[in-house]
């Protein structure tokens, strides 16, 4: 175990943690439309689909931290990323805000924790209210809150666009006049302008261009040290993750399965998904090569396979791995690993 | 030789809004030969999905194709009447859009949508377009294609989403797709699944395939040719490893320097200093002229799109021809 690896959070490890998952899960149940339901009266052996999206997650994410998060499409990244924010309820588990049960705030205390996590969508354009204009999406809630006095607000409004690298010149316009990059920027602009102090950043950067990608996540850093400010930052870009967070955590189909020190993650990644994940980044290196599908079936999470999940695509898969859940547990300095080859050794 | 599948010249794009012309596509031009793959990238804003829009004939009023001309086969698609443009489009040539929500309804259920789009322009049974849209979520990786089909778009996460957009685009073998940021939102392996359909595309049926796309690795693995757009116009094109090797506008230099892998883990990024000029009031001469660390005098005037190098043109008057570092 080396010291080094855990110098860059050390920090954080003292810090208190802001924000706390116990068992946390969430479950979506499809369900049925009209005809289903009348189908099912009628005694049709119709059941609802249940999609286990977010299944018995801790995580703990302490003030100043940037965590990243990484898994696949479809994993139950937004969905925890909703619940952190505070925007959509666990289905089992707790979740701490600054040791405090989110549940049992009173209105006031729940409207505070919710002003002060900022969530930036994946998906822009449904996020933006497509009847307002940029300085109104921007503008409503520093002054409903009175970060800006009642005189200054323009000149605010004007100030957050710029920050997000956006003319102010074009803050009369309606979202639809954006392209997608530019509308992403709004939502960026908008979770900025209200001063939170932890960022839920859900492919925030995404649609991005890299040079005004690297003048965002330039920002973000640069508020981390000004402001002391604590970020989730879920994204597939690994180059990202790898070049911004402290901490990464991996995720595969609605379970944590690794966690660590950035630089640790990258140079020994101990789960088998996230040694396959490192193996696929493309490199602007490699110049026109043959692409490979995704080899062995997709799970779905409408009917995840048993035991560890990602046996039936693991290159290591025993029969323990068909039964059992493998716990995640300590493999180095804060480094956490969920697999049974871990007890082999 | 026949006519290439795709053929864009010095098309413009203009919105005339009560601020002014937005000049949001201002002289592009490129080729698409058949099986070949175009990657369209540049700065956000600069007009990438408004030139994909004006392929597929979707520009809305107050934007109007104002110039330039859009070969398909060497028919001019800028000219084309709505009811033949109909005909083609998402048929022989599909966009898959940067917002999937464009493409899908969010009132209607997957397979309601999907077979919709095949019986549309294919003459087979319901059950058979079923088959079809059951076989293309497949093929995009979506798990349990069968109870998938039932759910409606919200019930599924940003990447799924696109997925299905992507497949929606497939399902009828296009001669041309224009894909706007299909990839952003999904995972590296999903990814790689997806640009693995696509190449399979390219070699079985010839589909010429637009790919905007930020992401500069994508573009390096799957792309035979690159135009970097900045301002609404291209401002550098040519093959693939020479743009990215030896890159000879300012620009594109910019942009490959702030890729985050090529800088040093938690250091700040670099970055093209100063801002994306606003459309509406475009200085004269070159538009990347305030931000240039190699403008001189002589760029106030427009700078002419040469070919500096075989196959490789730049709009600057003062190109990168010196050898590049890596
Ligand atoms: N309806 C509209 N009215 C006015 N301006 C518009 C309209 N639609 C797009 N624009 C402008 O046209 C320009 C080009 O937009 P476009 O969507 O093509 O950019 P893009 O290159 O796709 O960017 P991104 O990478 O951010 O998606 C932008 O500056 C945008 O603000
Ligand atoms: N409102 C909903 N109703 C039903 N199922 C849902 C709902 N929201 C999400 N899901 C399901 O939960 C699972 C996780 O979705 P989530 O959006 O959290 O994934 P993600 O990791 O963010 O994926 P992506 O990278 O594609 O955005 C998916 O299978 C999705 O279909
Ligand atoms: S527990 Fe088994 S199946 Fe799961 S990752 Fe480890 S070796 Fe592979
Ligand atoms: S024309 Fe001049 S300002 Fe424009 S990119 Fe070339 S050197 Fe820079
Ligand atoms: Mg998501
Ligand atoms: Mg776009």
């Amino acid at each position: 175990m080396s010291e080094t690896l855990t110098a860059p959070s050390a920090a954080a490890t003292l810090a208190e943690p802001i924000i706390e998952l116990r068992g946390v899960s969430k479950r979506f149940s499809k369900t049925l439309d009209f005809a289903g339901r009348i189908a099912r009266r009628l005694g049709a052996n119709l059941r609802e689909e249940v999609v286990h999206a977010v299944d018995g997650v801790d995580l703990t994410i302490r003030k100043g931290e940037v965590v990243g998060l990484v898994g696949e499409s479809g994993c139950g990244k937004s969905t925890l990323g909703r619940m952190v924010a505070g925007i959509m309820p666990a289905s089992e588990g707790t979740i701490l805000w600054r040791g405090r049960d989110l549940t049992s705030l009173n209105a006031a205390e729940a409207r505070e924790a919710k002003l002060r996590t900022q969530m930036i969508f994946q998906d822009p354009y449904a996020s933006l209210n497509p009847r307002l204009k940029v300085q109104e999406i921007v503008g409503e809630a520093p002054q409903f809150h009175g970060m800006a006095k009642r005189g200054e607000i323009e000149s605010y409004v004007d100030e957050q666009l710029r920050r997000a690298g956006l003319d102010p010149a074009l803050k009369r316009r309606y979202p639809h006049q954006f392209s997608g990059g530019q509308r992403q920027r709004i939502g960026i602009a908008r979770a900025l302008a209200v001063q939170p102090e932890f960022l839920v950043c859900d492919e925030a950067v995404a649609a991005l261009d890299v040079s005004i990608q690297a003048q965002i996540l330039n920002l973000f850093m640069k508020l981390r040290r000004e402001l002391d400010l604590t970020y989730l930052f879920i994204s597939h870009d690994l180059g990202v993750v790898e070049h911004l967070s402290d901490r990464v955590v991996i995720m595969y189909l609605g379970r944590v399965v690794e966690e660590a020190p950035a630089e640790e993650v990258f140079r020994r990644p101990n789960h088998p998904y996230t040694k396959a994940l490192l193996a696929e980044v493309p490199r602007i290196e490699a110049r026109k090569r043959a692409f490979a599908g995704v080899k062995g079936e997709i799970p779905s999470p409408l009917n995840p396979p048993s035991g560890c999940h990602f046996h039936p695509r693991c290159p290591f898969a025993f029969d323990r791995c068909r039964i059992e859940r493998p716990a995640l547990q300590q493999v180095g300095a804060g480094h956490r690993s969920a697999c049974h080859l871990n007890d082999a050794a | 030789m026949s006519a290439p599948t795709l053929e864009v010249r010095n098309l413009r794009t203009h919105f005339f809004t009560r601020a002014g012309v937005v000049k949001a596509v201002d002289d592009v031009s490129f080729t698409v030969e058949a099986g070949k793959v175009m990657g369209l990238v540049g700065e956000s804003g600069s007009g990438k999905t408004v030139t994909g829009f004006s392929i597929l004939g979707l520009v809305d009023p107050p934007g109007r194709i104002a110039g330039g001309q859009i070969l398909f086969k060497g028919r001019d698609l800028a000219t084309l009447p709505e009811a033949e443009m109909r005909g083609l489009r998402g048929n022989r040539i599909a966009m898959i859009f940067q917002d999937p929500m464009m493409t899908l309804n969010p009132v209607l259920r997957i397979d309601t949508q999907m077979i919709e789009t095949v019986l549309a322009h294919a003459k087979v049974s319901r059950e058979e377009a079923r088959q079809r849209a059951r076989d293309a979520l497949g093929q995009v990786g979506i798990p349990s294609p069968d109870e998938r089909l039932k759910a409606y778009p919200h019930q599924f996460s940003g990447g799924m989403r696109q997925r299905v957009a992507i497949a929606i685009a497939l399902l009828h073998k296009p001669d041309v797709i224009v894909a706007d940021e299909p990839t952003t939102a999904l995972d590296v392996t999903i990814q790689g699944q997806i640009l693995a359909e696509a190449q399979k595309l390219c070699a079985q049926f010839g589909t010429a395939l637009v790919w905007i796309t930020h992401d500069l690795s994508v573009v390096a693995g799957l792309a035979d040719d690159i135009a970097v757009m900045y301002a609404g116009k291209v401002v550098e094109s040519g093959p693939v490893t020479q743009v990215l090797d030896a890159p000879l506008h300012p620009y594109t230099l910019g942009l490959i320097g702030s890729v985050p892998s090529r800088n040093k883990r938690g250091e700040p990024l670099r970055q093209i200093p100063g801002m994306t000029p606003s459309l509406l009031n475009l200085p004269a001469g070159c538009a990347f002229r305030s931000r240039c660390p190699r403008a001189e005098p002589g760029c106030a005037e427009p700078p002419p799109f040469a070919e500096y190098r075989p196959g490789q043109h730049a709009r600057c008057i003062h190109p990168h021809q010196e050898a590049v570092a890596a």
